[in-house]
């Protein structure tokens, strides 16, 4: 395994963080590896502090007064905590799609094309032809492609979580969070979306925060157990779900746990 | 113990709504009752289209007060309205929540002054830098539409506050995390979603402004004339009728009740537009 794991490229890296809520340590000395054009998912009791691990990767905790990080999370050579990393530049290369789907307020061409007014393009026929690679590359060109001008208020909710992925798509991230993108979804629109995501890591990496154990074990190459801020096992989801190493990660996984 | 029972404080509370509520009614009515009939006796476009206001004579043109009226109110909002907007954008969006928490209420309680303090900081104050700066007789259009402008300020930075709040967090982060600055943030998303609650404050704030007189009459200069530039003397319907409603009698005593009733149509439709956008934002969610 050692092997396999030289071979594949890290995309990015999570080394000795730690993370503090004001007073509560959220976070003990986390590292993980993140490889490129794998999926890997985050598993753990709610409240493990997962969310706030995915949201460290591209800085979506600096939002939160008080929030206080030590350590080190690298893309690719870089330290995006450093002072080099631009956060903007930072979360176009590593884009969100949240729990609950948070279209905007706008038509669903709007929302397409938003991260690409925000980084300054203004040419409408490019933009049309982003739009429409990104809407197919989320599966739902042929839903929507006769309106595009609707507001994206009024889609059926996973296909408003389908949207949040093709706005992501069109600002072509090089790595793409999702916390829980299903627990919103109901059985046959999850599974859509986990076939979604499958076919999303040929050509992204793909972090993904579940609390859904069969959906870490069917779609993610690698997977990483939390317990109460720390990680406890990183490993093969095969390893880890078939002959995990840490007592902990067995009776979470034989659900003994939660 | 109970010295009135549930049912006693219930008909006392709507003894006590039913009389205030009658009260209003009786007011409106006795205005419309005295200045309707006036209106069609005299003519409704010669009241409202001609300038000749020369009560003696039995002229009452009030088209002078009304151009003036909608001047202030249209001078108010350039002045109010982006600067309270302004405020509202950067009290929400950047100032950390604490400064909020403790100044909103306190621009809350500007709403409190009286409306003399404004005109005597006015008379004081703006009304001798314009007359110095840019000339004319300095209690004039510009004076009053600044002093009005401030007046507003409290409604249209506590009602945009509201509104923009009330825009969810997750558009926010959504934007964010596309890469998107604060203010690209602010203005591509939150401003469009809270849009229809920003502009009921605006219009919200220019009902109080048509309405306001005190202040109106003392820094306006109140000379009846179709102002030609923003350093005239103007009157407003307000000013109008506070000003000579003590000594009127007869015709001319109607058509300040009738220039009651104009001023009265005017902020009822000022205030159902008003409440026709708030009604947009709250539907939208
Ligand atoms: N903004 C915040 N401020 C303070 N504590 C927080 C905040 N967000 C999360 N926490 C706390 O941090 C811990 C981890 O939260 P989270 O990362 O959301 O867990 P998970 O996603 O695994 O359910 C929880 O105990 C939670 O209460
Ligand atoms: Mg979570």
């Amino acid at each position: 395994m050692a092997n396999t794991m030289a071979e594949i490229k890290n995309k990015m890296r999570v080394e000795g963080l730690d993370l503090y809520y004001g007073k509560f340590h959220a976070l003990t000395s986390v590292s993980m590896p993140v490889q490129e054009n794998k999926i890997t998912a985050l598993i753990g009791p709610s409240g493990c502090g997962k969310s706030t691990l995915l949201r460290c990767l591209n800085r979506m905790n600096d939002l939160i007064p008080g929030t206080k990080v030590t350590g080190q999370v690298m893309l690719d050579d870089q330290d995006i905590y450093g002072q080099a990393m631009e956060v903007t530049d930072l979360r176009k290369r590593v884009g969100m799609v949240f729990q609950r789907p948070n279209p905007f307020p706008l038509s669903i061409y709007e929302n397409v094309v938003y991260g690409l007014k925000v980084a300054g393009f203004r040419n409408r026929k490019m933009m049309d032809e982003v739009a429409e690679r990104s809407l197919k590359g989320a599966w739902m060109w042929d839903y929507v492609k006769d309106k595009l001008d609707q507001s994206a208020l009024e889609l059926p909710l996973d296909q408003q979580q389908r949207l949040c992925i093709a706005r992501l798509l069109a600002i072509e991230p090089e790595v793409i969070l999702m916390d829980e993108p299903c627990s919103a979804l109901d059985p046959i629109a999850t599974m859509k979306v986990e076939e979604l995501m499958l076919e999303l890591a040929k050509n992204y990496t793909i972090v993904i925060v579940t609390h859904n154990m069969q959906q870490a074990s069917r779609v993610s190459d690698y997977t990483g157990y939390m317990l109460l801020g720390k990680m406890i096992e990183f490993n093969d989801t095969r390893v880890i779900f078939t002959k995990p190493k840490e007592k902990l990660t067995e009776e979470y996984i034989s659900g003994k746990y939660g | 113990m109970k010295l009135v029972g549930e049912k006693g404080v219930r008909r006392i509370l709507m003894t006590v709504a039913f009389s205030a509520i009658s009260a209003l009614l009786l007011i409106t009515l006795f205005i419309i009752n005295e200045g309707l009939p006036f209106i069609f006796r005299y003519g409704l476009k010669d009241f409202l289209l001609s300038s000749d206001w020369n009560p003696a004579a039995g002229k009452f043109g009030i088209f002078p007060m009304i151009t003036a009226s909608l001047w202030v109110t249209f001078g108010a909002m350039i002045t109010g309205a982006p600067l309270g907007v302004a405020v509202a954008i950067f009290l929400s969006e950047y100032a950390p929540r604490p400064m909020m928490k403790v100044v909103k209420p306190t621009i809350e309680l500007l709403a409190a002054i009286p409306s003399v303090v404004y005109g005597f900081i006015g008379v004081m104050v703006l009304a001798p830098f314009i007359r110095s700066y840019f000339g004319g007789p300095g209690l004039s259009l510009l004076a009053g539409s600044i002093i009005l402008g401030i007046m507003i300020l409290p409604t249209v930075i506590s009602i945009s506050i509201d509104s923009i709040m009330a825009v969810p967090r997750s558009y926010r982060e959504g934007s964010l995390a596309l890469g998107a600055t604060t203010w690209q943030t602010i203005h591509m998303i939150t401003i469009k979603a809270s849009k229809s609650g920003i502009i009921a404050s605006i219009i919200l704030g220019l009902g109080r402004a048509v309405g306001e007189t005190m202040a109106v009459i003392m820094v306006a200069g109140n000379s009846v004339n179709i102002p030609h530039s923003a350093l005239d003397s103007v009157r407003t319907l307000t000013a109008n009728i506070a000003l000579e409603m003590s000594y009127a009698t007869g015709m001319h005593r109607q058509a300040l009740f009738a220039t009651g009733v104009v001023l009265f149509v005017g902020i009822i439709i000022l205030n159902s537009i008003a409440s026709v956008a708030l009604r947009k934002r709250t539907s939208k969610r």
